[in-house]
């Protein structure tokens, strides 16, 4: 990854925290021989930016009332997650070796039930919206300061209660609700604008009433810029990062794999994998 | 295949369907107006936790009498099943107890998986309302949750209750309020028959009550059908059967102790009646019961049939498939 040219302060310090997100789901879908990788490599400058930019937490008491809510709709995207988590030391380093395994807090796809730091049970997809939508009336009734962030894919914006939860979001004009919407363009059947046409979405997210900001979820200065963004926001609407990324982000022989929505990886690839993100820096 | 319906007879005078959609009470009958939406407000004066959440059924499920009460602590989540479960769930994330309510098919067909994964797998502290639950609408299979008990018993963490009359929903709501973890509830609405108050009834979660001894047979019943099997064991007093009444309301977990006690009694016909599917209801539940126990009287169920049923009006739908108290008397009479 190149370093970020702008004069952000905490910007090679997010870098940093971004590749050991990447070098942590690499190390976990060495343990696998598979998984979501391709999403965890584009999803982590965003979740670096969550995590040690925008978020309350913390790290030794991960239910805190006073916490940010960080929830994860697309519960396949687990993987990244419990990176981010282990690097934000809300998930011990060692157990990122039982990811996915018998007995594990790390399952292939995220609960609640589960893991530390995990807000939800996603897997079942377009659920987390709805559930922020209740979590933000209710912060709202305890007059917390506290918001909720949800992570979702562009998949996702096929299911019908996610447009239900924009719109009642909207309705209810919930400034406490940051979403991202991970635009990756790659769903289990194929590119996700072949499978269901999604565009104009910045148009539509304004329409239902969201304050948009559409970026390049690569760039950790447009994303530290959009989280801060989105939380200065003086208009009593929710707010959406819509950050395009790239699959594989950082290890270029994944970004340039045909089918990654799900890779295969032989063992002798992931040294490979974590030798060129390595390169990269 | 369906086949295609013949014209009516002209001439004949019949029922009709809206006369008969806002009140399953038979006429004359003793009823009391909205139980769940007083009982609430009732429950919420003490409890500021509560909050109530519907999807554009607010007036249909006496959630209405609520939200004039509480009009900040009631939320509208819009014709949106989905979302109003989901967002039930955050609610209750956050410390508070939503009492959700809609039809009971909009929850247990539209909107199961949400409940599935965002309420009962979390176990969260969310109280499911709804109403028109079996045959107590006359809309046909769209308004016919036929099947919701079977949906819900199959879902780990649910508790599952189908209260028969106004009284009984008078009590459960602080019950379920009081119990940790998600419950679906059938609702009765509007001007709602008063039955059991007239046996000293106390609904308790979890326990089936004997509401009426005989030793002829005993009727192991739930929602309206007590009702029906407790006017059905008094028309059968004539014909010198002595019906037993065993209510059972909480349908999951079953109070097994209670069921096994009185099914157990030698000599006596066996008869589950229940307004759902005959498939996966309380008759299922309770059959694999005795099996399970060594448990064998012989055994009876009424329920409603395996196939989408007819619109039309309430008293000839109930007639037609055999969960009328004429037709509770019949049948229990027939078998003995």
């Amino acid at each position: 990854m190149k370093t970020p040219t702008n004069t952000l302060t905490n910007a090679p310090k997010l870098a940093d925290r971004a590749y050991n997100i990447r070098r942590n789901a690499l190390r976990m879908g060495e343990v696998q021989g598979q998984g979501y990788i391709a999403q965890a490599l584009d999803i982590s400058d965003v979740l670096a930016v969550a995590y040690f930019h925008a978020m309350r937490y913390r790290p030794e008491d991960p239910t805190w009332e006073g916490r940010d809510r960080f929830l994860l709709s697309n519960g396949h995207y687990a993987i990244a997650l419990y990176a981010a988590l282990i690097e934000a030391g809300i998930v011990p380093e060692e157990e990122l070796e039982t990811y996915g395994s018998d007995e594990s807090r790390l399952p292939m796809s995220g609960m609640a039930s589960y893991t530390p730091g995990m807000e939800m049970s996603g897997g079942s997809l377009g659920l987390g919206l709805s559930i922020a939508v209740g979590m933000g009336l209710g912060l709202k009734r305890k007059k917390s300061e506290a918001r909720v962030y949800t992570l979702f894919s562009d998949g996702e914006l096929d299911e019908g209660s996610v447009w239900e939860a924009i719109q009642s979001a909207g309705h209810y004009k919930l400034d406490n609700l940051i979403g991202i919407v991970d635009v990756n363009n790659q769903q289990a059947d194929g590119p996700s604008t072949q499978v269901m046409a999604f565009e104009p979405l910045v148009d539509k997210l304004q329409a239902f009433g969201w304050f948009v900001q559409r970026i390049d979820g690569n760039d950790l200065d447009a994303v530290v810029a959009a989280f801060d963004a989105a939380k200065s926001h003086s208009e009593p609407k929710p707010r959406m990062i819509i950050a395009d990324t790239l699959m594989g982000k950082g290890v270029p022989f994944l970004e340039q794999r045909e089918k990654n929505h799900f890779i295969r990886v032989e063992q002798h690839e992931w040294q490979l994998a974590l030798a060129a993100l390595e390169a990269g820096r | 295949m369906k086949t295609v319906r013949s014209a009516p007879q002209p001439g004949k005078s019949r029922l009709t369907t809206s006369a008969m959609i806002a009140s399953i009470a038979a006429e004359g009958q003793k009823t009391k107006p909205a139980p769940f939406g007083h009982a609430l407000v009732e429950l919420a004066r003490s409890r500021p936790d509560v909050v109530g959440m519907t999807a554009d059924l607010g007036k249909y499920t006496d959630l209405h009498i609520f939200a004039k009460e509480f009009p900040d602590r009631y939320y509208q989540m819009g014709m949106a099943e989905q979302l109003l479960f989901g967002a039930a769930s955050g609610l209750a994330a956050e410390g508070f107890m939503p009492f959700a309510t809609t039809y009971a098919v909009f929850a247990s067909r539209r909107a199961y998986d949400f409940i599935h994964q965002t309420i009962a797998e979390e176990d969260r502290n969310v109280k499911i309302v709804c109403a028109l639950p079996g045959l107590t609408s006359g809309y046909g299979p769209s308004h016919q949750a036929a099947e919701d008990l079977a949906l819900f018993r199959a879902m780990p963490n649910m508790t599952v209750i189908d209260p028969c009359d106004a009284h009984e929903i008078e009590q459960l709501v602080p019950a379920i309020a009081a119990h940790q973890g998600p419950v679906y509830t059938r609702l009765l609405r509007g001007q709602v028959p008063l039955v059991l108050d007239e046996y000293n009834y106390k609904f308790e979660l979890g326990k089936a009550k004997l509401i009426r001894d005989g030793k002829d047979a005993l009727v192991i019943s739930s929602g309206i059908m007590t009702m029906r099997a407790l006017e059905g064991a008094q028309a059968l007093k004539g014909d010198s059967a002595d019906v037993a009444v065993l209510h059972v309301p909480t349908i999951k977990p079953l109070d097994t102790k209670t069921i096994l006690r009185e099914a157990g009694k030698p000599g006596r016909l066996v008869v589950v009646a229940e307004n759902h599917t005959t498939i996966g209801g309380l008759g299922e539940a309770i059959a694999a019961l005795l099996m399970r126990s060594g448990v064998h009287p012989p055994f009876r169920q009424i329920a409603l049939p395996d196939e989408f049923l007819d619109a039309g009006a309430l008293p000839t739908l109930h007639d037609r498939y055999g969960i009328s108290t004429a037709e509770v008397a019949r049948q229990i009479k027939q078998w003995l």
